[in-house]
């Protein structure tokens, strides 16, 4: 494969090279091995794994899911499939082996030398998922897949690659986790999702970390025309640091892009996170939401970058977020950038603490501070998450609800 | 015994005093209406009765059904029967009118898996002439119109069934059908409760609908006068809050300035 050695060459010349945003990480020396038997069912798996499974999406049994996708540590330890014949599941390294096409698109959504949470990814690639969808085919179930660390000091670098070919549609629920135990590692994944014509791609991503962890997703994602991208991103448990800037390229004519953020940051832990999108395609349009919890001493920057460079394109960038300690810290910065008349791009951020005016207001309705409080909280994170069938909703109001339980 | 007793109160807001000394009282079933001009002090007075936190009563006494509340917080005070309409109520994001009426009811957020046809804010607001298949999933307040706030404060207020509504304004920025409408609900309300209310409002209009007993004025902080509410509302028609509060009876106007001693 001369085109992954030239792609190596690249990655290695950009070993070194910082991140633009987030505290910069000394790389340990860090060796992959991938000698995890597979099992026949995640339910072998120890409690405490499959308990942070769940709380992050991860259905052990598989229950109103169409597939699945285990990685642990460096080892896929179960895939499953319910219809095959509709979409494909294995891991990215096997796809290598087996699609001489993926060189299209192996790195083609995110640049193999950003900067050197990618170069190291390349260099030290274990698996990933990819997951293919054959064209027309809706697959209303959603697939899921687990990335989880279960051991200390792990350098984890799996390379995602999802294509949903033209007309289909696709569901994907992505837990990521850290065994609980777990006080030191580091998570770069790589994520490069391919949207064709008139597709839809619904990924739902839960991050449950613990706060020695940290975190260097690096994703892409190629929408083309009449397709939709929505990504709804969860995050309720504590990090070290993570530090992500997924980008979205609208190439298409009247493609979409909806990306949710709900964060819940708290303990010491740091987040810089943002989304970009790139509206090229004529009349694509988009919408970045942020809802940020910030207490104890959590600090959390919030980055939001639209750019409009077709005509017919609307865009815009609602962020809020709502400190409930002292210590706490919530910077959000809502970039727009318009290259070409006929784009129309426009944002609204807030933040800060309960405003005392709504607190009193419920509480001479019969509400003591703290029920108050946690009304607030409740409301303030009530964005519809969009796209899941019914009966997810009803999994995904569950996990609101763990996120005001930790806000509170 | 009187329902609410105002005593001597003093109240501060922002480090400032707004309200000097105030007195009044209302009796079990009877509406009775505070005039006075604007920023003179009513609406820091029922705020202050009300229990909210960002009004200090420095001095004075409330009683209400003979105990005094000057210590205890807004949501005791509303457990035991006072129910406040904001003037001009705050947006809260996320919070469902539905669900916010249903608390001050003190039932739980609607569930639709135990009661797939929500039934108790359907009924308030339908009561209180809001849309329920329109208001029920509003966030509080947001993008509500004059009018609707009004009404959506009626109904939270109604939901809790007090013992003593205290309304701010209900008939501020309301068209003349809807006053109609809101004024008719109060009194109704009042009659078949047997609750008390104390109306702040700045209109004769409403008070055919009402029917208020009694009216009290309340100038710079203080109460300036009390009686008749026709009586009274068309003095100060003829000649002006200003000048009214100076040519009220000499013998209230002796204990207002005895008072400012």
């Amino acid at each position: 494969m001369i085109w992954r050695e030239k792609i190596i060459e690249l990655a290695k010349g950009a070993k070194d090279k910082p991140a633009k945003f987030g505290p910069d990480l000394e790389i340990p020396d860090f060796s992959v091995t991938d000698n995890l038997p597979r099992v026949q069912s995640l339910d072998e798996l120890p409690k405490e794994v499959v308990d942070r499974g769940y709380s992050v999406g991860i259905d052990a049994r598989g229950r109103r899911r169409l597939g699945t996708y285990f990685q642990y540590d460096h080892s896929v330890i179960y895939t499953w499939l319910e219809e095959r014949g509709l979409a494909e599941v294995m891991s990215a390294s096997e796809a290598l082996k087996k699609y001489d096409w993926i060189r299209d698109y192996w790195w083609k959504a995110v640049p193999v030398d950003v900067d050197k949470y990618t170069a190291i990814a390349e260099l030290n690639q274990t698996h990933g998922y990819f997951i293919r969808t054959i064209p027309e085919a809706r697959l209303t179930l959603p697939i899921q897949a687990c990335l989880f660390i279960g051991s200390q000091e792990l350098v984890q670098c799996p390379h995602n690659i999802v294509i949903v070919e033209e007309g289909s549609e696709l569901h994907l629920i992505t837990g990521c986790a850290a065994h609980p135990t777990i006080t030191k590692g580091l998570q770069i994944g790589i994520s490069e999702f391919y949207v064709k014509r008139g597709a839809t791609l619904t990924f739902t991503m839960i991050h449950g970390w613990t706060h020695g962890l940290d975190v260097r997703p690096r994703t892409g994602v190629i929408v083309e025309s009449g397709g939709t991208f929505i990504n709804n991103y969860i995050c309720f448990y504590p990090v070290k640091t993570i530090q992500m800037y997924p980008t979205v390229y609208c190439i298409g004519k009247d493609s979409r892009a909806r990306l949710i953020s709900l964060i819940c940051a708290y303990g010491d832990s740091i987040f810089d996170v943002g989304n970009a999108i790139i509206l090229r395609g004529e009349g694509a349009r988009s919408e970045i939401t942020f809802r940020v919890i910030a207490k104890d001493k959590a600090q959390v920057i919030t980055r939001g970058h639209i750019v409009g460079e077709a005509g017919k394109t609307k865009a815009h960038i609602d962020c809020r977020g709502l400190l409930l300690s002292e210590g706490a810290k919530i910077h959000a910065i809502p970039e727009l950038e318009a290259k070409v008349e006929g784009t129309e791009l426009t944002h609204e951020a807030a933040v800060g603490k309960i405003q005392e005016e709504q607190l009193y207001y419920l509480m001479t309705r019969g509400l003591t501070e703290e029920q108050a409080t946690s009304l607030i909280v409740r409301g303030f994170l009530d964005v519809e998450i969009l796209g899941l069938p019914d009966h997810l909703k009803a999994e995904m109001k569950r996990i609101a609800q763990l996120i005001t339980e930790k806000a509170l | 015994m009187a329902l609410l007793e105002v005593k001597d109160l003093r109240v501060e807001v922002g480090g400032k005093e707004v309200v000097k000394g105030a007195n009044l009282e209302v009796n079990p079933n009877e509406i009775r209406v505070l005039l006075g001009p604007n920023a003179s002090g009513k609406t820091s007075l029922l705020m202050a009765i009300m229990g909210h936190p960002a009004y200090k009563v420095r001095k004075g006494e409330i009683l209400f059904d003979g105990v005094n509340v000057v210590n205890k917080p807004a949501h005791e005070r509303a457990k035991m029967g006072l129910a406040l309409s904001f003037q001009n109520p705050p947006e809260i994001r996320g919070i469902k009118l539905r669900d916010l009426i249903r608390i001050a009811a003190g039932k739980e957020a609607w569930n639709p898996l135990k009661e797939p046809r929500e039934e108790f804010s359907t009924s308030v607001l339908a009561s209180v002439g809001l849309d329920p298949t329109v208001f029920r999933d509003r966030d509080v307040n947001v993008g509500f119109s004059g009018g609707e706030k009004k009404r959506s404060e009626l109904a939270q207020v109604l939901a809790m069934k007090p013992k003593l509504m205290l309304l701010d304004e209900p008939d501020s920025g309301v068209d003349v059908d809807s006053l109609k409408e809101i004024g008719i609900r109060i009194n109704t309300y009042v009659r078949e409760s047997c609750c008390s209310a104390l109306v702040v409002t700045h209109y004769r209009h409403i008070l055919p609908y009402i029917r208020p007993c009694f009216a009290y004025v309340m100038c710079n902080g203080i109460i300036v006068a009390s009686g008749d509410p026709y009586e009274i509302f068309s003095r100060i028609e003829e000649v002006g809050y200003c000048a009214y509060a100076n040519v009220c009876p000499p013998a209230i106007r002796s204990t207002i300035e005895g008072r400012v001693k």
